[in-house]
């Protein structure tokens, strides 16, 4: 096995629950939401790693946070080797250049005031790489990968002007401009006409032929995973239950998590007959989440075992892994 | 004779800048008992079309041509005083978009409902309080929780309390507007569940409004494409998907990821869809059109059935 790019060690995010006046007078414990609680993975270079799981299973801040835009409770976050928690800012600087990200909604993330020609050159700006000539051609150069052409007629345009299509590309164009190795996409296309989705996706998977890149990409559709992702990784409140080949995950899931999420997607194919599996409740708090198996309380198959002990993250088979008492 | 027939439906929006013609000339049926399914893109017109079958359009919106008749009855020209007493709810009623967010925070669940059948029916606060309490127990709520207020529900919930907030009449139809758009895959696939069970149980005729083409193949029987304020095709679902006839529904079928069958690249549809201040000459998607022809540019192509029950507007296709 290579070496991989990020390396994600026992990952955790808790963000302090604000409490009223009255309650910090009396002293009422702090509570905290556990949006990300001990996650470890690897992503190797090359690879598409697809993130999925419901909202608010902590996917979009496990992605926050491996590129340290948030600051982590816990765990480390190596990315060629160097734990990215230990750096200051300013060591930290010029492996920014390398790690980048795309946003979900490429109507809130661009700013309105600017043009598109300043907000692909800000990142360049920032790190001081380019200026004048050098910086319009740098440009230039990243519409064009983004796939807006020509680009010049991009440079004087503002947002509002250009289709959620476009202003993702100028999303995609500010990601690329200072090249990076790494890219985090979190629900790239989930904002976009669903004619231009596919458009924007299979830009992403030139783009990383092309420049050799290696993405995590986050989203709740398991259909999108599957045509962009390698390997996935499924989360639920705050834990990954089940990670593995994307194919082998989707056509043999282990977690019984992961059963339901895949029975519950509808397939474009009125033919298409499958049995969905049911989960009672809906998904608990994660400020206090259950103990045992977080997953137990929905779970149609758990046993006493399920909760009281947590399962362990294990590979089960070659690359598959599972955290799961009833399969391990 | 179909339960709803929409003939020539125009429905304009009136802006400073022009109007904005969201439903253009905009033919279809709604058989008793069955999902009809009403998909496109956003700003294609499809909840402009749903919601003027309710009459239900913003100031500036007008329905400018065309009938709507259910029942027998031609609807648009039953006066506001007895549509609001006799249709509207009554017989035809909806889920709106984003309906999760719809409900009133200061009132309790239940009693949003009781008004709503207290509204159409002489009955007591009591019985019309019972009846909320059989509905929650349909849709699939614990029925103490009617006394709950709306931030006590979860998403999932909420949209529950919707549905049967559109039940609450007793309708013929129900219009569901992307009633599963901003949910969790789970919560998604037990609300699908529910209005299939409801749709059985009830016999009810429900028209379908939704951009994703999964939840169509799930539910419908027939579908109808629209495309920039235009039914472009209309057909069972099977031909819609085995056999789309329509360049627009031949792009968008071969634009969406599935979980099942063999991974292919996907193809987009190249530009975006029009201004339809300006909307283009002739077929309106010829801009975008792989097989487009100069007749295009010029000629709007006429909506003909092409075979039996399968409707498509397309110079190319016939």
């Amino acid at each position: 096995m290579p070496e991989p790019l990020v390396k994600v060690v026992d990952l955790k995010k808790w963000f302090p629950v604000r409490m009223g006046f009255l309650a910090s007078l009396f002293k009422k414990q702090q509570l905290w939401v556990r949006a990300v609680d001990g996650v470890s993975f690897d992503i190797y270079r090359g690879e598409v790693l697809c993130l999925v799981g419901e909202s608010g299973c902590g996917k979009t801040t496990t992605g926050r946070t491996i590129l340290r835009l948030i600051e982590p409770t816990d765990g480390k976050v190596f990315f060629e080797g160097r734990n990215i928690f230990e750096l200051s800012k300013e060591e930290l600087r010029p492996l920014r250049r390398k790690m980048q990200m795309i946003f979900q909604d490429p109507y809130e993330s661009l700013n309105p005031r600017q043009t598109v020609f300043d907000i692909v050159a800000e990142p360049l700006r920032i790190h001081g790489l380019a200026e004048g000539e050098e910086l319009r051609e740098r440009v230039i150069k990243a519409l064009e990968e983004a796939e807006l052409r020509p680009p010049e007629a991009f440079l004087d345009r503002y947002p509002h002007e250009l289709s959620g299509g476009q202003r993702q590309r100028v999303g995609i164009a500010r990601a690329l401009v200072l090249g990076p190795e790494f890219i985090v996409a979190d629900e790239p296309v989930s904002m976009i006409d669903v004619s231009l989705r596919a458009g924007i996706l299979n830009l992403m998977l030139d783009l990383k032929e092309r420049l050799g890149l290696t993405y995590l990409f986050i989203t709740h559709d398991i259909a999108q995973a599957r045509y962009v992702g390698d390997r996935m990784a499924v989360m639920y409140l705050g834990k990954i239950v089940e990670l593995g080949p994307i194919e082998e995950v989707i056509k043999e899931p282990l977690h019984p998590y992961t059963k339901a999420l895949l029975s519950n997607v509808p397939v474009p194919d009125p033919d298409a007959r499958r049995e969905r599996i049911y989960l009672k409740g809906e998904v608990p708090t994660p400020i206090s989440p259950p103990p045992g198996c977080r997953f137990h309380p929905r779970c149609p198959w758990a046993k006493p075992i399920c909760r009281e002990e947590e399962p362990e993250f294990l590979e089960v088979r070659k690359g598959h892994s599972v955290a799961c008492h009833l399969v391990a | 004779m179909p339960l709803l027939e929409v003939e020539g439906l125009r429905t304009y929006y009136f802006t400073r800048a022009g109007p904005v013609r969201a439903v253009d000339n905009v033919s279809f049926y709604v058989e008793k008992g069955e999902v009809f399914g009403l998909a496109g893109e956003s700003g294609c017109g499809k909840t402009t079309a749903g919601l003027s079958i309710l009459r239900l359009l913003p100031p500036y919106g007008r329905i400018v041509g065309g009938r709507i008749v259910f029942d027998g009855r031609d609807i648009l020209k039953v006066r506001e005083s007895e549509f609001r007493r006799k249709y509207r709810w009554k017989r035809i009623s909806m889920v709106f978009q984003g309906a999760m967010n719809a409900l009133n925070p200061v009132f309790r669940v239940g009693d949003q409902i009781a008004e709503a059948i207290m509204l159409h029916e002489k009955v007591t606060k009591e019985e019309a309080m019972r009846r909320v309490k059989e509905l929650f127990e349909k849709v699939g709520i614990e029925p103490s929780r009617v006394n709950n207020y709306p931030h006590e529900f979860s998403g999932g919930m909420r949209q529950r309390a919707m549905i049967a907030l559109a039940l609450a009449c007793n309708p013929e139809l129900v219009i569901a507007d992307e009633p599963t758009t901003a949910l969790d895959v789970i919560i998604q696939g037990q609300i699908l569940d529910l209005l299939k069970k409801l749709k059985d149980e009830y016999d009810l005729s429900v028209i379908l409004i939704t951009h994703d083409l999964s939840v169509i193949a799930e539910m419908c029987e027939r579908v109808g494409i629209m495309y920039a304020g235009k039914l472009v095709e209309c057909a069972d679902v099977r031909s819609i998907f085995k056999e789309p006839l329509h360049p627009y529904t031949q792009g968008l079928i071969s634009a969406i990821p599935s979980l099942t069958g063999p991974k292919t690249r996907l193809r987009s549809i190249p530009g975006a869809p029009p201004d339809l201040l300006n909307p283009p000459s002739g077929c309106r998607f010829h801009p975008r059109c792989p097989l487009a022809t100069e007749r295009c540019r010029r000629e709007e192509p006429e909506y003909v059935e092409i075979r039996k029950g399968h409707w498509v507007a397309c110079h190319m296709a016939t």
